[in-house]
């Protein structure tokens, strides 16, 4: 059914709009941009935080853009001498409740509630007044949580509860002294967080912000004695640009990994050949779990959907690979062949991560991921314990080292990933995107099930733009059911199927929107797009598939560099130690979420 | 194709368990009943009410069992519980101090009467002594604006008095505890 028309006029232009449109959206038909800090389009609506307030004729107040749906015969002010006075009035009390530190801010020049203040025309402070205080919460290993900055828009609330189903965060108390906070004002590595940085994504100022590593990682660099490896995610080239001006969507590896060099890394390293090394591993535990099951196998490379897995639900843990994510394999393997074949004593390497994601803070601290390590020196068969990854940067921090350092980004030469672990097909390429682990595995699955090479190598049934995927894929005379999740609402979905005892085979998580191109460490959106903006996501995936379309190495298993390991380190696939070092396994954590 | 639910990692059984066991069965009954209705969420007001009122507030504990056997995350049952001011999420004194800060009161030193009592009890407005004895809380009038200023431990009123006179009516009140402890 067409929905009825309404006509209205905004700013004395008539318009006709459908019924059910709000006065922002009417606005934005117009070019009429209202300003606002709450609203999020892919969010509940709020109307807490007045900015967009525009006159309506006949109503004795303000209304709010975001929330009001135009009447017929509406006629709407956005823009009169008083409505930009009570705009900037609202932005002032707001800022009269904020730390003045903007310039050591983590989000300065970065800032809605700055960009807001300057656009509404604050020059002056006029609302003096009594200021909130809170203590920091700094126990989480990713996610840090400053209320004096939290401007109270509950954004970070609903992505939480809306689009990762985490329910974590609450504003609790009244008036002046709420607080945004998980359940009983908890520390956040107390609570059912599972550090995915949606929250961090979202916040409109630095309420949120991840924890830095920087720190330890320019000391490593400046330490002669170290060898300083680093590895990138498939989704950073497909984003970094965005933090030095380029268009969303630039792939921009060759000036990554120059400018990486530059920061005075000793060997660069790409996390992508560690998803061809998951995607063998992966392949060879599906094949063996077709046989002999648990299925479905779900995909474990994503740590915000493993802890969300562990919290939420415990019970279908035995159905995740028991795979290291590729970030882990990189590592692991880093310090132990390629020390090994460069001779270099492992604990003098320090591993860098650069990931699009906060939750990889978390996973590079669980105490799976570390190695023993002979230690002599303590004695005949000492050890010592060491993580594989000793520090893990987002993207949002690579970008900001690199603007330190006086790197001029733009006019880098392409320089090529190091040797051996820099290596890899376009299947590891697309594991940054959503869909992409699940196309990866059904390249290299179809070959190993029939034997023969596949007869295609793309699957753009199984990428989940739109958050989820159901579909069935023929491999030989296995007929797949396979299910691609990004969002945990939307896994939620496929795990509660599972639970209902509907036969999947495969099924591909990754927590955050869009997949790890939308994680929570990926550069604040470029003006001209918002957080969690599907256009952003798109232009962003589109990058990565075109780095796999170039390339003519574009499955795992051919991927030279992954059988030279095999070869003269770890055997074969699945072997025992394979398991050792590319394996792991969960546990159920408390507190328990409720889904 | 094997179950896909493993008994070695599921923890419902036992978090349902350490639930029902913090809220005792009547409340525990009271919530399954909710859920049975439609919007069981819509019952979480009504079932706070309960448990303050069998054990005099809501601790983290009591909570999160709420949550779990509700279905409702545990942030949101808390963010409720510290929303209204008639929840108290801190266990209250045996005996309540109700300093009565009105108008007559006040000029007549109420804020002194109300330091004094801070300072012997080492607490402020809201809170309870460590020994768990006193909670101290503002009151707006008690009606007896003749006695100012006045102070009201449980259901007896203190009036026309000086901060000297607080530690003496503490040390009562102190005695009556441990005559009825027994210790």
């Amino acid at each position: 059914m067409r929905k009825k028309k309404i006509n209205l006029t905004i700013d004395g232009v008539p318009v006709t709009v459908p019924e059910g449109t709000t006065i922002m959206e009417a606005c934005e038909g117009l070019g009429i941009s209202i300003p606002r800090l709450c609203y999020h389009p892919d969010l509940s609506l709020m109307g807490s935080c007045r900015v967009c307030i525009v006159e309506v004729k006949g109503m004795g107040f303000y209304m709010t853009s975001c929330s009001q749906k135009v009447w017929e015969g509406m006629e709407v002010q956005t823009n009169s001498p008083d409505i930009r006075q009570a705009r900037r009035d609202i932005v002032e009390l707001l800022l009269d409740n904020h730390p003045k530190d903007c310039q050591i801010c983590e989000r300065d020049g970065n800032c809605e509630l700055q960009n807001l203040a300057y656009s509404m025309g604050v020059r002056a402070r006029h609302f003096e007044g009594k200021r909130k205080r809170f203590p920091l919460d700094l126990s989480s290993h990713s996610v840090v949580r400053d209320s004096e900055k939290c401007v109270l828009c509950g954004r970070c609330v609903r992505v939480c509860a809306e689009i990762q189903g985490v329910h974590n965060l609450s504003q609790h108390g009244r008036g002046f002294y709420t607080v945004v906070a998980p359940a009983h004002m908890a520390d956040m590595d107390e609570s059912v967080c599972i550090q995915c940085g949606q929250c961090i994504a979202v916040c409109p100022t630095a309420a949120f912000v991840e924890k830095r590593s920087a720190g330890g990682v320019w000391e490593a660099i400046a330490n002669p004695e170290l060898h300083v490896v680093v590895q990138t995610a498939p989704s950073i080239r497909a984003a970094i640009g965005e933090g030095f001006g380029l268009p969303p969507g630039t792939p921009s590896a060759g000036k990554m990994v120059t400018a990486l060099r530059r920061l005075g890394f000793d060997a660069v390293f790409d996390t992508d050949f560690g998803a061809d090394m998951t995607i063998v591993e992966e392949a060879h535990e599906f094949l063996t779990r077709l046989k002999e099951g648990p299925l479905p196998m779900i995909t474990s490379c994503s740590p915000g959907w493993i802890s969300f897995l562990e919290k939420f639900y415990p019970e279908l843990i035995p159905l995740a690979s028991t795979c290291r994510s590729p970030m882990t394999m990189v590592s692991a393997l880093v310090k132990t062949y390629y020390a090994q074949k460069k001779g270099i004593d492992p604990r003098k390497i320090y591993m860098v991560a650069v990931m699009p994601c906060v939750a990889k803070k978390f996973e590079a601290r669980r105490p799976e991921h570390y190695l023993d390590l002979p230690a002599p020196e303590l004695g005949q068969g000492q050890t010592v314990k060491v993580p594989m990854t000793d520090a893990v940067l987002t993207t949002r921090e690579l970008i900001w080292m690199i603007k330190c350092y006086g790197i001029d980004f733009l006019k880098l030469p392409d320089g090529e990933f190091d040797a051996p672990l820099g290596l890899a097909s376009g299947a590891g390429d697309i594991f940054g995107t959503t869909g992409g682990v699940m196309e990866a595995t059904l390249r290299a699955a179809s070959e190993l099930v029939t034997g023969r090479p596949a007869d295609r190598l793309e699957f753009t049934e199984v990428r989940a733009v739109e958050g989820l995927r159901e579909t069935h894929v023929a491999i030989g005379e296995h007929n797949i059911r396979v299910g691609v999740a990004n969002g945990l609402t939307n896994a939620k979905i496929l795990l509660d199927k599972v639970k209902a005892g509907e036969p999947f085979h495969v099924i591909e998580v990754m927590a955050c929107p869009g997949g790890c191109i939308g994680g929570g460490g990926q550069p604040y959106p470029p003006e001209g797009y918002h957080v969690l903006d599907p256009e952003l996501l798109r232009k962003r995936a589109s990058a990565l598939y075109a780095i796999d379309a170039g390339k003519t190495l574009r499955k795992s298993y051919e991927n030279p560099a992954v059988e030279e390991v095999y070869e003269n380190f770890l055997g074969s696939p699945g072997s025992p130690k394979a398991h050792q070092l590319l394996h792991t396994h969960y546990a159920p954590r408390f507190p328990r979420g409720i889904r | 194709m094997n179950s896909p639910t493993c008994s070695t990692t599921d923890n419902w059984e036992h978090v349902q368990a350490i639930s029902r066991e913090a809220l005792g069965e009547p409340l525990w009954r009271f919530i399954e009943e909710c859920r049975a209705k439609d919007h069981p969420e819509s019952h979480l007001i009504s079932i706070l009410h309960k448990v303050q009122s069998q054990y005099g507030h809501l601790s983290p504990t009591h909570l999160d069992a709420v949550a779990q056997l509700l279905g409702v995350p545990a942030a949101k049952v808390a963010g409720v519980a510290s929303f209204y001011h008639f929840f108290r999420l801190a266990p209250r004194g045996k005996f309540i101090i109700n300093v009565c800060m009105g108008t007559a009161c006040y000029v007549k030193g109420a804020d002194r009467i109300a330091a004094r009592l801070m300072d012997e009890l080492g607490i402020t407005w809201g809170e309870t002594s460590k020994d768990g004895i006193f909670t101290v809380e503002q009151a707006r009038c008690l009606g007896t604006c003749g006695l100012a200023p006045v102070l009201m431990i449980d259901n007896e009123m203190h009036g026309q008095l000086t901060p000297d006179q607080v530690p003496a009516i503490l040390e009562k009140y102190l005695k009556k505890s441990r005559s009825q402890t027994g210790s």
